[in-house]
């Protein structure tokens, strides 16, 4: 990113979704997530910009690369990280999300991280909250760092996301990392599309700025990025598609597939991954056209700077 | 609003005298500035300038104020049996009379649902004992509402049920829905039905459009309403039987029942406020008192429902009373329960039709009066000499805030909470009691 961005400081209480976010906002996240990776790179010490200060990962919903992610984002920055997940919590025993809440609240922390299986369900717990809360994934809704840390691997390999030309192909109807790219991409410029069959299509997708496809041939044609979506195997047994190997063949990404994107086309997919459902297993193996575990490492990047963001507000 | 006990449930033969109020008949269709005499438990009298002096007749002055038939409401649930923690028969009456509803018609899906004759005679001994609204039950089209088999229709219908329907959900088989629509043309009962095809709705939370797709809520196609209210149109022509659909809410529903009703079919329908006032928007920030079913539609379908009153498609407007507490509504979207109050804002909601879309004011009070009634087959929102006093006395131009925490109903989820509204029922008599004073 070229341009000097005019923000000083990230202007919202939460981070709850990229829709709505303005492009100063983004890409100051982009800009602040952007020197995390250099430093990550470079030696990738402790630091202690959120010494003393504390952070509750609470996971209504298995995850492992996220919940990890933020907490290795914390304690790189030095925070003092607590996860709660639900299996060992009161929540099993019925405790409501907004009585979670205020318990939590209670403890005064920094910030809370939050995934919930509800759309909505982290908005609502931001309502009752004091400290800052950032939405690592509700239901189909959003998962805002999930499409910065896509952002953040595509300028890795391209100059800028404006006037790319990119693809987001499978379970569209389904997909919080569909929603927040798609936002976030529109915002930045993107020309966004997204590909699948009709049956995961959302209604009226389109209204949300994206072209639609049926068929990976036409939707990939000259595209410079291909977002793959992960396909929940309990789809099938919602007749969404008919099996794993029909689904393969029309939307699988392939090498014969990949023939229609630009020559020099990149591959995300946010993982985990089904490998032969939606994406061929050597294809992902391979590191000039697999961007997969790149995106793992920007992850973190990212997650330091929001959790900086949002914490260190001065 | 006065909360220092505005109700009055005792029993007394008092006579009242309303002076000078503008009497609305919505039978005649004319507003007409007159006198009306209550005597023993009726109206004994409507005329110009009724002078009594007598010291047992109460005179009000109802200067500049509106007389009108009570409000009778097609489609309340009243929470007893089963469900007191959101409602009972009492809280429910106490709303009921402080909004001018006379008469309510209350669903059957109650816990146990209302399948069988001692549930109806129960609720209604419960009512009178309450003794603040008239209130008469539907029967369960099938038993427990399952959809399966029919339930004891007749032997309800002698108990007093006026309707038989599965309340919230559709009979969605076509084959029982055939025989029921058969079976009750004996005794020419009335078949309501909340229209909603199951299979195509299952798992849905709102109106599938750009709303939920942006929300990531999993939508409910607007056809499916059509598509069941169209199946059953087959069926009504082929029993011929009186066929009434209930809240309805898509354009597409509209249109067909007025084609229906130009070809002369025994159908008719009613619709609710928040589906001529409000539309899918109001889900912003998962609202979850926005969540109703029918789910809030478009604002093309909301416009049409306009039409559809206008023209006399839709016959009735409904509160679709659905008391929920807060352990029902404070979760996630996804989680939280269906449903809105309505008892307290009906009258309010049904004046904005005559305020912001200038429906004639005497159509407007039919559509909650005369209409349901007379689908019902109920001697009831009349105004005229000999009937029972059910009345309800409002102002027309009074302006309020609707604050859910001064409700009388034990819930306080309604989609209209903080809105400003004008029009306030002050004064409601039933048979010729006076009930709620503001």
């Amino acid at each position: 990113m070229k341009e000097e961005n005019k923000l000083k400081s990230y202007p919202h209480k939460h981070l709850l979704g990229i829709e709505g976010l303005l492009p100063d906002t983004i890409n100051f996240l982009l800009n602040l997530s952007q020197k995390f990776a250099s430093y990550l790179n470079k030696n990738g010490k402790k630091l202690n910009y959120l010494k003393n200060k504390t952070c509750i990962n609470l996971f209504f919903e298995n995850s492992t690369r996220t919940r990890t992610s933020f907490e290795l984002a914390g304690k790189k920055l030095g925070a003092d990280m607590l996860n709660i997940s639900v299996g060992t919590s009161s929540i099993k025993k019925g405790e409501t999300l907004i009585d979670t809440a205020m318990t939590l609240n209670a403890m005064q922390p920094d910030l809370i991280v939050v995934r919930h299986h509800d759309a909505g369900a982290v908005k609502l717990l931001s309502e009752k909250v004091n400290c800052g809360v950032i939405n690592a994934g509700d239901g189909p809704h959003e998962h805002p760092t999930q499409a910065l840390l896509d952002a953040l691997t595509i300028l890795s390999r391209k100059k800028s996301i404006s006037g790319l030309k990119i693809a987001i192909c499978g379970d569209i109807m389904h997909s919080r990392v569909a929603r927040s790219n798609i936002h976030l991409l529109n915002t930045l410029g993107a020309e966004v599309r997204v590909i699948g069959p009709a049956t995961l299509m959302p209604k009226d997708i389109e209204s949300l700025g994206v072209k639609v496809f049926y068929k990976m041939k036409d939707g990939l044609k000259n595209v410079d990025i291909i977002i793959m979506l992960r396909l929940q195997l309990e789809r099938m047994s919602g007749s969404f598609v008919p099996s794993v190997r029909e689904y393969f063949r029309f939307y699988g990404i392939d090498r014969e597939k990949l023939k229609y994107a630009q020559s020099d086309a990149l591959i995300l997919h946010p993982g985990p991954m089904n490998r032969g459902v939606e994406i061929d297993s050597e294809l992902a193996d391979d590191l000039d056209r697999s961007a997969i575990f790149e995106q793992v490492r920007m992850g973190v990047a990212v997650r330091m700077a929001c959790l900086n963001a949002l914490i260190k507000k001065d | 609003m006065n909360k220092n006990n505005p109700f009055n449930n005792k029993r007394n033969l008092k006579s009242y005298l309303l002076k000078n109020g503008k009497v609305i008949n919505p039978k005649t269709k004319k507003i007409e500035k007159k006198d009306v005499l209550i005597e023993n438990k009726v109206i004994s009298s409507i005329e110009k300038n009724i002078s009594m002096n007598s010291e047992k007749i109460e005179i009000i002055n109802c200067e500049n104020l509106y007389v009108s038939p009570g409000f009778v409401d097609m489609r309340v649930n009243l929470g007893e049996p089963g469900l007191e923690h959101k409602e009972t028969i009492e809280s429910a009456c106490m709303a009921a009379a402080s909004g001018g509803i006379t008469s309510m018609i209350c669903m059957p899906n109650t816990s146990p649902t209302i399948d069988q004759p001692a549930i109806i005679q129960s609720i209604q001994r419960k009512a009178r004992e309450v003794a603040l609204s008239k209130v008469f039950c539907t029967g369960c089209i099938t038993r427990e509402s399952k959809g399966e088999e029919i339930s004891e229709l007749q032997l309800m219908y002698e108990s007093g049920a006026v309707g038989f329907t599965d309340g919230n959900k559709s009979v969605s088989n076509a084959r029982v829905m055939r025989r029921a629509l058969n079976y009750v043309k004996s005794f020419d009962g009335l078949v309501i039905q909340h229209a909603e095809e199951p299979e195509l709705s299952f798992g849905g939370d709102v109106n599938e459009s750009e709303v939920s797709t942006r929300m990531g809520l999993m939508g409910i196609p607007s056809y499916t309403e059509a598509m069941i209210v169209e199946r059953d149109l087959w069926l009504v022509k082929d029993t011929n039987c009186r066929y009434h659909v209930s809240h309805i809410s898509t354009k597409e529903t509209v249109e067909i029942i007025r084609n229906a009703k130009k070809k002369g079919m025994p159908i008719t329908c009613d619709t609710a406020p928040p589906y001529f006032l409000l539309n899918e928007l109001s889900l912003e920030n998962y609202r979850t008192f926005s969540k109703l079913s029918p789910p809030l539609r478009s604002e093309d379908d909301r416009k049409e429902i306009i039409k559809g009153l206008f023209d006399g498609t839709i016959d009735a407007i409904v509160s679709d009373h659905t008391p929920q507490d807060q352990d029902a509504k404070r979760i996630p979207f996804k989680q939280a329960e269906f449903g809105g109050v309505g008892l307290e804002t009906l009258l309010p909601m049904t004046l904005s039709l005559v305020k912001n879309e200038k429906l004639d004011l005497v159509k407007a009070i039919s559509l909650i009066t005369k209409n349901p009634s007379d689908i019902l087959g109920l001697n009831l929102g009349k105004i005229e000499t000999g009937c029972d006093a059910d009345l309800a006395i409002f102002n027309l131009e009074k302006p309020w805030k609707i604050k859910p925490e001064n409700f009388f109903s034990k819930s306080k989820n309604s989609p209209f909470d903080g809105i400003l509204v004008e029009g306030l029922n002050l004064i409601t008599f039933v048979r010729g009691k006076l009930v709620f004073k503001f």
